[in-house]
C-alpha cells in the first residue's frame, strides 16, 4: 500500500473530567453526564470506549475534540491542555458528514484549505485518496457514494491533517455488517501504517475486541469508566478464536451485571 | 484496496427523438389555418393594416417547412421539434381565438382589446421606442437588483451567523421588511435626488428583504455537524462562514433570489409608471394615456419576454451553482 510517513503520535490524558448538562425535563437542575472520568492513552495506542447509549461516550469525545468544555478536570494531548478544536485531533463521526457541495477530492483536501497549506501539500491529496481507495472517484459528489465509500472519504479527510490523535465516534455504526468488517480491517491497516493514537467509541463489542489494545467500559448516570480490559491478543486477530470468544462473553456478562446493579 | 461498491451514475433521461408526422405538420397547418381565418375575418379591414401579421404566418409556415426538411440531419433538432411543436401550435391556436373574439366577433370592447394584427403592427411601428424602454428598464432593474442582492447577502449572513446581530437586526427586519417596497414611493420621491435613484433604491429594498430573510435562515440552519467537522479540520471563522455556512445556505439563498426577482419586477413597473420617465412601465402608462391599447399589449408582450428571460437566466445560474444537489456528475 501507499507509504505515508509515520506521524509523531501523541499521548492523551484525561484526568477527573466532569461535565453536566441542563436536564431536559427540568431546566433548573443539571444532569451529570460525566462524573470524574480518568484515563490515558500512550502514543500510538488504539483504545476502545464501549458502553450502552447515553453513557456519555460521545460527550467525552466532544470534550477531547475541543468542541465542548469540561466543567472540571484536565484534558491533555502530550503536555498541551485542550482548549479548542485543532487539526491535531481529527474526528470522524458515525455520519460521514462530507460536505455535499464539494467533490470527494475537495472534501478530502478541506483540512489543507482550512489551514491554508493546500499549495505545499497538494501531492498528499492523491496519496490519501489512494490510501482509502477512492482515487477514481475524485470528482464525484458525495451523494453518489455508498456508505462505506463515504466513510472512507471522511477518514481520509481527517487523516490528511496528520492528526496526533484520531477520535472515532462510532464511525462504522451505520454500515452493514460486511462493509463494517471490511472497514475495520481498513482502519487497522491505516493505524498500523501510521501509528496514530486512536480513541474509538463503539457499541459493538466484537469491533472493540477485534481492533483495540485496551477496552474501556463506561456505565451511565453518571457516566464513568467502570473497568478497563487489556485485550492482549496477537494481531492480526481471528474473530472466531477461543480467546476472542471468551473475552467477548466476559464483557457481555460484565455489562449485563453492570446493568443489574 | 479497490473500490468494491458500485457507483451508480445518474444519467438524465432524454426524450425520444421520434418526431411524428402529425406533430411535425401541426405548426404549418395551424399557421395556414390562422392565415386563412384572418383573411376571412378581416375582409372588411384595410389590407395594409394586417400586412405584417400575414407576413408573420408566411414566415412561420416557411421556417417550419424548412425545419421539417432539415430534421433528418440533426437528432437534436428532431428532439427540440418534438418537444416544442405542440406548444407552438397551442400558441397559434390561442392567437386565432384572440383574433376571432376581437376582430371577428367584436365581443370585447374596442379600443381596449385590439386584435393580434393591430398589436403586431404597434410592436413593429414602435420598435425603437420599445427597445429603448426595455434598455432603460434593464439598466434600472439590474442596478436595483444587484444592489439589493449584495445588501441582502451581507445582512443575511451577519444576522444568520452572529447572535448579537440577530438579536438587534431581527426585530427591525420583521417590522420593516414586510412593508411592500412600493409603499415607500412617497417618501422615496422626497428623499432621493432623482427619480432613477429613488426607483433603484426601492427595487433594492424590495429585493433586500427576501434575500436577507432566506440567507439568514439558511446560515443559521447550517448543520452543526458540518461546522464541528470543519473546526476539527483546523478551520477558522473565515472558512466556517465562506466555505461551510454559505455553501450550505445556497439552496435557501437561491429561493430568496427568486422571490427578490419577482418583487423587483413588480417594483420596477410601479416605480416606472409613477416616477421615472422611461422604461416599459412608463411606456405602458404613456400608451394608455393616449388610448393606444395596441401599444399597451405590445409592451406587455415585451415585458413577458424580458422578465421570463431574466428568470430563466437565474434558473440556469442556480442549476450551475447547485449542481451538487441535482445528481449530475461532472467527470
Amino acid at each position: 500500500m501507499v507509504a505515508i510517513a509515520q506521524v509523531d503520535a501523541a499521548s492523551l490524558v484525561v484526568r477527573d473530567v466532569k461535565k453536566s448538562f441542563p436536564a431536559p425535563d427540568n431546566p433548573l437542575s443539571r444532569r451529570q453526564a460525566l462524573d470524574g472520568v480518568s484515563f490515558s492513552l500512550a502514543a500510538g495506542e488504539l483504545v476502545s470506549l464501549v458502553g450502552p447509549s447515553g453513557c456519555g461516550k460521545s460527550t467525552l469525545l466532544r470534550l477531547v475534540a475541543g468542541l465542548d468544555f469540561a466543567d472540571a478536570g484536565d484534558l491533555l494531548v502530550g503536555s498541551e491542555p485542550i482548549t479548542q478544536p485543532n487539526a491535531e485531533r481529527g474526528l470522524v463521526f458515525q455520519d460521514p458528514n462530507l460536505f455535499p457541495w464539494l467533490t470527494v477530492r475537495r472534501n478530502i483536501q478541506a483540512g489543507l484549505v482550512a489551514r491554508g497549506v493546500l499549495q505545499e501539500k497538494k501531492n498528499e491529496v492523491d496519496q490519501f485518496m489512494r490510501l482509502v481507495g477512492l482515487e477514481s472517484f475524485a470528482n464525484v459528489y458525495p451523494h453518489h457514494l455508498s456508505g462505506g465509500m463515504a466513510q472512507r472519504a471522511a477518514l481520509a479527510r481527517a487523516l490528511i491533517n496528520h492528526p496526533k490523535v484520531l477520535l472515532l465516534d462510532e464511525p462504522l455504526g451505520a454500515l452493514d455488517a460486511f462493509t463494517r468488517m471490511r472497514m475495520q480491517d481498513e482502519v487497522l491497516r491505516i493505524w498500523e501504517a501510521r501509528r496514530t493514537t486512536m480513541l474509538l467509541v463503539t457499541h459493538d463489542i466484537d469491533e472493540a475486541i477485534y481492533m483495540s489494545d485496551r477496552i474501556m467500559i463506561m456505565t451511565p448516570r453518571p457516566g464513568r469508566i467502570e473497568r478497563t480490559i487489556e485485550v492482549g491478543l496477537g494481531r492480526p486477530r481471528q474473530r472466531d478464536s477461543t480467546d476472542f470468544l471468551r473475552l467477548r462473553s466476559d464483557i457481555l456478562n460484565y455489562l449485563h451485571f453492570a446493568g443489574q446493579k | 484496496m479497490e473500490a468494491q461498491e458500485e457507483l451508480v451514475p445518474v444519467t438524465p433521461v432524454e426524450p425520444p427523438s421520434v418526431l411524428r408526422w402529425r406533430t411535425m405538420l401541426a405548426v404549418p397547418v395551424a399557421a395556414a389555418f390562422a392565415f386563412a381565418l384572418h383573411l376571412f375575418i378581416a375582409k372588411n379591414e384595410p389590407p395594409l393594416e394586417a400586412h405584417s401579421y400575414k407576413l408573420l404566418y408566411v414566415e412561420v409556415i416557411g421556417v417550419s417547412i424548412l425545419l421539417a426538411l432539415g430534421r433528418r440531419f440533426s437528432p437534436g433538432l428532431r428532439r427540440w421539434m418534438a418537444n416544442m411543436w405542440p406548444v407552438f401550435t397551442a400558441a397559434i391556436v390561442f392567437i386565432c381565438i384572440w383574433d376571432v373574439i376581437t376582430l371577428g366577433l367584436r365581443i370585447l370592447p374596442l379600443p381596449y382589446f385590439p386584435g393580434p394584427a393591430a398589436v403586431l403592427r404597434s410592436l413593429i411601428n414602435d420598435r425603437f421606442l420599445l427597445l429603448d424602454s426595455t434598455w432603460h428598464s434593464l439598466a434600472l432593474l439590474l442596478g436595483g437588483y444587484s444592489l439589493g442582492v449584495i445588501a441582502g447577502l451581507i445582512s443575511g449572513v451577519c444576522i444568520g451567523w452572529s447572535a448579537p446581530v440577530r438579536y438587534w437586526g431581527m426585530p427591525l427586519l420583521k417590522v420593516v421588511g414586510p412593508i411592500p417596497a412600493t409603499a415607500w414611493i412617497p417618501l422615496a420621491m422626497v428623499l432621493a435626488p432623482s427619480a432613477i435613484v429613488s426607483s433603484a433604491a426601492l427595487i433594492a429594498l424590495a429585493v433586500w428583504f427576501p434575500v436577507t430573510m432566506l440567507t439568514a435562515s439558511g446560515i443559521s440552519n447550517t448543520r452543526a455537524s458540518y461546522l464541528d467537522v470543519a473546526r476539527t479540520l483546523g478551520a477558522g471563522p473565515g472558512y466556517l462562514i465562506f466555505r461551510v455556512a454559505i455553501p450550505a445556505a445556497l439552496p435557501n439563498i437561491f429561493i430568496g433570489l427568486f422571490m427578490g426577482l419577482g418583487a423587483s419586477f413588480l417594483t420596477l413597473v410601479v416605480a416606472e409608471s409613477v416616477g421615472v420617465k422611461s422604461g416599459l412601465g412608463w411606456y405602458v402608462s404613456w400608451a394608455q394615456g393616449w388610448a393606444e391599447y395596441g401599444k399597451v399589449f405590445a409592451a406587455l408582450i415585451i415585458m413577458a419576454a424580458f422578465f421570463s428571460t431574466i428568470m430563466t437566466l437565474l434558473f440556469k445560474l442556480r442549476d450551475r451553482v447547485l449542481v451538487w444537489q441535482k445528481g449530475v456528475i461532472k467527470w
